[in-house]
């Protein structure tokens, strides 16, 4: 059997929600790896639950919210970005690859992007194949 | 680090009794999703009583189909696996409701924008409906019940900008028994459109149909003016609003002064060339920016006055009747609370000096459309001859160059002004009817008419007045030594270089923001766009509210307008701002960041983070009010739940309701 990765994506409300809201009204198809966590905002997003994701199996973890200065908070993703930016050194300590977790901004209406984006995050964990096999951090964090 | 057990509060998820109903959607969900199959496999999940699949969840037996369970299994939550919660979320809220359940009990899970949709296989769509399903029901066993916040509304507005838009706002509201707080930055109302000469499409006098309206808004008794007054701070929320305005010194006390005149008779200085004349004209140091203004009293220009910047003069204080004259005047702060906000800051013309080819704003004789407004106007420095600015005399050529600015998003503005077209044909008309001898050439890229009256304006213009309409850009405007204009361009339609010998220029500048108006934007937390003309929350279905609750729009702050567009939209923001009057308290969503003061140590992450400023210090005190510790605490009000502060903090003290940590925690659990 192949392999088939499991991504779990945290995105905002407002913006990428909405936008994966439209490629399902285009009728447009990704693969079917992808489980999305709504949040209000990328702002929202505690490092904690990216890496409670990878503890819970997750071979990928991919954050998507509003275009820098199109947050509905005003500036919930810039303090996310600032936040990541921290983080993958966080990630390096932890030992997981930091090209497991992705990010990437989404409009609302940006029902294609959002496709091709799961669609490139698919193909290239399952290149990169399981995160528990490949990784030391499988281990209990 | 942080702990979350994998299953919080067992007790409570013991104790959970949810249901979940898979909606097929007729064919949308059904075809792609084993529904069925997903029903019997929700049916499993701990904490789920009941699970059902129906045809349309969303139609009346559907909901009534919730509303039974409700009732009859008792259950303390629901999942609808359906379409987004976007489209039906509160539908099936408010089915909750109905049938006794508190709406935020009721979850949504996405099967299908987000699986139906989108995947073509069947069992891996099903797998994912599953793993949402289960994901959902995780976070409803961990949903609490939440009640909308009530915030008291303060049945007054406040209008910032007197001109057409905020007269007209203000004048709505009151008549439909809201209270008004009218601020104007300059020393009296009516904006741009008190120097206009006449007004298209139908050349009547703008004084005339807009000074009515300026006295009634003045002598309405639940408009209160604040004239030569600035927006300096925001406080509050929707509902409740604490705005601090600088009432700027005036140095005339307007309670004691009767707008007799005398002062600015006799003021020595009276070469300062006029703004409200676009410098055309010239005024006194004591001055009331035009005949007709409202208020009809005198302010001093401190820049100006020689009483006030050498302490020598002081001849108005002795001609001063009334004793009115307070050199030692200051500016002062006043609060004023409103429940909702108008902004209508307005516009100003883009200034032409960029464009070096057409003089770079050093040609006396090329000049703007207000310049040329006053000029046309009765009561204009010229009394409604069109002289030349530089020597006073008639000219007999008048080039009209339209789209300076606009459409050229290299030097200019990349959008067109809307207004320019309309206003062109005007003063080729206005002049032609002054000057019969006289010859309008216009420049044009397009004519832009729509709008009711408008094409048939220009050809108006055209066909009876005779301007003369050139469609082609000029390339360069310079005065040769006999002071006559060489205006050199090109007639695109029958593709030749063209020369025109002019007397006058007129630039149809773009419409640009106000100066100032993104700082009075951030004060109210409203969004500017590239222009920086003011955001409207949607587009198309929301285009007078804001991103900011309670502060709404009207006007050419928001995007060019003319006088009736600037009208109508002003009366939708009034209606909005009376629709937000017509009850006594506001519901708001529950969804707000709160602090557990207990375990807060007041590292103040979450009060720089707050994009809202809804995080502020607390101070805990004994109670002989000795101060015990500080700590953070969300306003209500103002928080709008982001959960930037919960994902700051540093000791786990902050949480967001209907996004807990817990709950989040738990749905990701709910994915191994």
């Amino acid at each position: 059997m192949t392999f088939e990765p499991r991504i779990t994506a945290f995105v905002c409300n407002w913006c990428t929600y909405a936008g994966a809201d439209l490629t399902g009204t285009s009728r447009l198809s990704y693969a079917p790896n992808i489980r999305i966590v709504k949040l209000p905002c990328t702002g929202r997003i505690d490092p904690l639950f990216v890496l409670k994701a990878f503890e819970g199996g997750a071979d990928a973890v991919l954050i998507s919210g509003c275009h820098p200065g199109d947050c509905h908070y005003a500036s919930g993703n810039y303090h996310a970005r600032r936040r990541w930016s921290l983080f993958r050194k966080l990630l390096a300590f932890t030992g997981i690859d930091e090209n497991r977790v992705f990010f990437s901004w989404v409009s609302a209406a940006e029902g294609q992007k959002f496709a091709n984006l799961v669609n490139k995050v698919t193909e290239q964990v399952r290149a990169a194949g399981p995160f528990g096999e490949r990784n030391l951090a499988r281990r209990r964090l | 680090m942080r702990r979350f057990p994998k299953y919080v509060n067992a007790g409570r998820a013991l104790m959970a009794r949810i249901g979940v109903f898979i909606c097929h959607c007729g064919e949308n969900i059904g075809r792609t999703v084993d529904c069925p199959a997903a029903a019997a496999e929700a049916a499993k999940l701990p904490g789920v009583v009941l699970s059902l699949d129906y045809k349309y969840m969303c139609s009346d037996p559907g909901q009534q189909m919730i509303n039974k369970a409700i009732a009859e299994k008792l259950l303390t939550g629901a999942v609808v696996a359906a379409c987004s919660p976007r489209m039906h979320e509160r539908t099936f809220r408010s089915a909750a409701a109905q049938a006794g359940l508190n709406p935020y009990l009721l979850e949504m899970a996405n099967v299908r924008e987000h699986c139906s949709w989108v995947h073509s296989e069947r069992a891996a769509a099903t797998a994912k409906a599953n793993d949402l399903i289960r994901v959902m029901v995780e976070k409803v066993r961990r949903n609490k019940a939440l009640f909308p916040i009530r915030v008291p509304v303060e049945p007054t507005a406040l209008v910032v900008g007197g001109g057409i838009a905020g007269i007209q706002a203000a004048l709505d509201i009151a008549a439909g028994g809201g209270k008004v707080v009218l601020v104007e930055r300059s020393p009296s109302i009516g904006g741009h459109m008190a120097r206009l000469s006449e007004t298209f499409p139908t050349l009547d006098c703008s004084q005339c149909i807009l000074t009515p309206r300026m006295v009634e808004a003045a002598s309405h008794p639940d408009i209160r003016l604040m004239t030569y007054s600035e927006v300096e701070a925001v406080e509050g929320f929707v509902g409740s609003f604490e705005v601090t305005v600088r009432r700027k010194a005036r140095y005339v006390d307007p309670e004691k002064c009767t707008g007799c005149g005398d002062c600015f008779n006799k003021c020595p200085l009276k070469k300062i060339p006029s703004e409200f004349d676009a410098g055309l004209g010239s005024r006194r140091a004591i001055y009331v920016p035009f005949p007709q203004a409202v208020p009809n009293k005198p302010v001093i220009d401190a820049a100006n006055c020689t009483m006030l910047t050498k302490g020598k003069c002081g001849l108005c204080a002795k001609v001063c009747a009334r004793g009115a004259i307070d050199y030692k005047d200051q500016d002062r702060l006043e609060k004023v609370k409103a429940g909702a906000v108008v902004l209508a800051a307005g516009f100003e013309l883009w200034d032409h000096s960029a464009y070096g080819e057409y003089g770079g704003g050093r040609l006396k004789d090329v000049i703007d459309g207000f310049a040329f407004e006053r000029l046309a106007s009765a009561s204009g420095p010229t009394g409604g001859e069109i002289r030349r600015p530089s020597d006073g005399s008639e000219p007999k050529t008048v080039v009209f160059i339209q789209c300076c600015g606009s459409r050229d998003d290299k030097k200019g503005k990349g959008y067109c002004s809307k207004i320019c077209c309309m206003y062109t044909a005007k003063h080729a008309m206005l002049y032609r009817h002054k000057v019969h001898d006289g010859r309008a050439v216009v420049f044009y890229m397009d004519v832009r008419a729509a709008g009711k009256g408008y094409e048939e304006f220009v050809r108006r213009a055209i066909e009876a007045d005779g301007a003369e309409y050139v469609r082609g850009r000029v390339s360069r405007v310079y005065r040769r030594r006999d002071g006559k204009l060489v205006v050199k361009g090109a007639d695109t339609l029958v593709g030749r270089p063209m020369t025109v010998e002019a007397d006058l220029v007129v630039l149809a500048d773009a419409m640009v923001p106000r100066r100032g108006a993104e700082k009075l934007a951030q004060l109210f937390g409203v969004g500017c766009d590239t222009d920086g003309f003011y955001s409207e929350a949607h587009p198309k279905l929301r285009p007078v509210e804001t991103a900011a609750a309670g502060v709404f729009l009207a006007g050419a702050c928001q995007a060019p307008k003319d006088i009736p567009d600037s009208v109508a939209q002003a009366s939708a923001a009034a209606a909005k701002a009376l629709g937000l009057f017509a009850k006594p308290e506001l519901e708001r969503e529950p969804v707000i960041a709160r602090v557990n003061k207990n375990l807060c140590v007041h590292c103040r992450a979450c009060i720089n983070a707050c994009p809202y400023g809804a995080a502020k210090d607390f101070e805990i005190k004994d109670r002989a009010g000795k101060l015990l510790r500080v700590v953070a605490e969300v306003n209500e009000g103002l928080c709008q739940g982001c959960g930037t502060c919960a994902a700051v903090c540093r000791s786990n003290s902050v949480d967001l309701d209907g996004f807990s940590d817990e709950q989040v925690c738990a749905q990701i659990a709910a994915l191994e």
